[in-house]
């Protein structure tokens, strides 16, 4: 090991136990995240997993506040309010903005009442910071096999429902005229993607779950636009993301300001931004290049 | 409950009220629910960030807000609008992360700042939330025939020369001085359930716009109030309240316009207008 590797991986990085569980939750959540986040980039329902992490967490301070599994908390309340999304919300697609506007803003009123009972029942103050922002450092090690056999689980059903929910996320109508059951599909794909938002709530805390289901995906879908390689691409951008954001996180135990560390969930969301962004001006250096070449003589 | 320390509290809960009506409208016909809920995060990152600098509380959520308004604006130039503000959102959020883990806040003060504090409005504080109440309104008034244009006919719109994105733009900086003002009192995130809740409803019983404005107002107004009165009286945040009679009043609009359209069905009322459940 070299004197510069020694800066860019502090010591100690890979036997820390928290760091590898860290390591292995981030990843998998990440991956799954990647997968499920390309049909809800191609379906326009950012919105709705944005939201689902938000109202999962709120779940969690239920989960908290009850003294039950935390995971049961995330997951059952992402379930719900999946369900009554689809219940709220119309076909067009600005009711289906209203509907989850709605949920959510309802949630979000819960979750204020649940943390207020949270920090009076149990007398710790930190819950709102936690549930909201979570930290990959603070999973515990019990929770790591439910949350890899979960996304085990979703992945099986992503990849059974493969064909006919791509079809249906690109035109309904011709989905329905293939006689694919377009609403089953809908409500399918919300109840899946709440979990795996749930799970990623769970383990990297509500931000980082939006972080790594919509800029991961949409960071794919720029460079290709194949969707089976773009799940694949999404996933592997996720997983690479996670691990650099824990790393820089723990080299930043010996920056100033505060010699307490960074916030991981700030290197992952940076990181994501970054990917997108460049994404993005490499397509658009792409086409330029492709269009100033293929340029037409006038005749 | 209407003591002299509740009454900055009751002003400054119906000057939101009343923007979060007029504003919530058009949130909710351009289907931008997203970006209402993205601006107040944002602020609260700004919150976070102007506590660590010793700066002023309010120049921090507006300073925030409106990078994320232009932020959004920015991105989704570029792509596909939901996804530029998932982004935004995230990266607000993350930043926000990164300045509390520098300070040393009591955690408290973050939580009134996310879910809303009834207490403790000081008179100080008075002064800008009317200011920027005003502002706000104001621009509402002025712009609001090409917001009503772009949202309902984009096409003509294009047609009679408005430019979509800037009108855009505009509403995004309408949306985040409202945000601003209201972070104090209902939190950043119930600021969300206040624009979106009431004016969904109101949409349920009239399609005619100032209409639907005006009811969009009454139905806010109703629910901070009570909010403000069931917080005082129960102690729990009025967060709670604001979200919950939200959601009550969408409901009580669809169940609303659900009725009318049987009755409509059974040609009891055919003069009746069309009631639209969105």
């Amino acid at each position: 090991m070299g004197g510069w590797w020694s800066h860019v991986v502090e010591p100690g990085f890979f036997s820390s136990e928290v760091v590898r569980t860290a390591v292995v939750a981030g990843g998998v959540v990440a991956a799954i995240s990647g997968v499920v986040g390309v049909f809800t980039v191609l379906r326009g329902q950012s919105f709705a997993g944005h939201s689902l992490g938000d109202i999962s967490a709120t779940g969690g301070s239920g989960a908290f506040l009850l003294g039950i599994n935390p995971l049961f908390g995330f997951v059952g309340m992402g379930l719900i309010a999946a369900g009554c999304m689809e219940a709220l919300g119309v076909r067009r697609e600005r009711g289906r903005d209203v509907a989850t506007g709605i949920v959510l803003g309802a949630a979000l009123g819960i979750s204020a009442l649940l943390l207020y009972f949270d920090t009076t029942v149990h007398n710790t103050t930190g819950a709102a910071v936690t549930v909201l922002f979570g930290s990959l450092f603070a999973i515990t090690t019990s929770v790591v096999p439910v949350v890899i056999a979960c996304s085990v689980g979703l992945l099986a059903v992503v990849l059974v429902l493969y064909r006919p929910l791509l079809l249906s996320s690109l035109s309904d109508d011709i989905a329905a005229a293939r006689g694919i059951p377009v609403r089953l599909m809908a409500v399918l794909f919300v109840l899946t993607m709440a979990v795996a938002v749930a799970l990623a709530a769970t383990a990297v805390g509500a931000v980082l779950s939006t972080a790594l289901l919509i800029g991961p995906s949409a960071t794919a879908l720029r460079i290709t636009k194949r969707p089976g390689t773009a799940m694949l691409a999404a996933a592997l951008i996720g997983v690479v993301t996670v691990w650099v954001g824990c790393l820089l996180a723990y080299d930043s135990f010996y920056w100033p300001p505060v010699r307490h560390g960074w916030p991981v969930s700030f290197f992952i969301v940076a990181l994501v931004l970054v990917c997108y962004v460049a994404a993005d001006l490499g397509r658009r250096w792409w086409n330029r290049r492709v269009s100033t070449r293929y340029t037409p003589v006038a005749p | 409950m209407f003591a002299s320390f509740m009454v900055n509290t009751w002003v400054v809960g119906t000057i939101v009220a009343i923007v979060a009506g007029v504003v919530g409208f058009f949130v909710v016909l351009r289907g931008s629910s997203f970006v209402a809920h993205a601006i107040p995060n944002a602020a609260f990152a700004g919150a976070a960030g102007a506590s660590l600098l010793g700066a002023s509380t309010v120049g921090g959520l507006l300073a925030f807000a409106v990078a994320g308004a232009l932020g959004i604006g920015a991105l989704s130039s570029r792509g596909r609008h939901d996804v530029a503000t998932a982004l935004a959102v995230v990266t607000m959020l993350g930043l926000g992360s990164l300045f509390l883990s520098f300070s040393t806040q009591y955690a408290p003060e973050i939580y009134s700042l996310l879910f809303g504090e009834v207490l403790g409005i000081s008179s100080s504080e008075l002064a800008p939330t009317m200011v920027l109440g005003v502002v706000t309104i104001l621009a509402v008034a002025v712009w609001y025939r090409p917001f009503l244009l772009t949202s309902v006919t984009p096409e003509l719109a294009e047609a009679r020369g408005v430019h979509s994105p800037r009108v855009q733009l505009v509403f995004l900086l309408i949306v985040a001085v409202a945000t601003t003002m209201a972070v104090p009192v209902v939190g950043a995130l119930l600021m969300f359930s206040l624009m979106i809740g009431p004016p969904a409803a109101a949409r349920c019983f009239t399609t005619t716009p100032l209409l639907a404005i005006g009811l969009s107002v009454v139905f806010a107004l109703v629910g901070v109030w009570a909010a403000i009165a069931l917080s005082y009286v129960t102690d729990w945040p009025i967060g709670f309240f604001v979200g919950v009679t939200g959601a009550a009043s969408y409901l009580l609009g669809r169940a609303y316009a659900a009725w009318h359209r049987s009755r409509v069905v059974q040609g009891l009322d055919p003069d009746g207008p069309p009631a639209v459940a969105i």
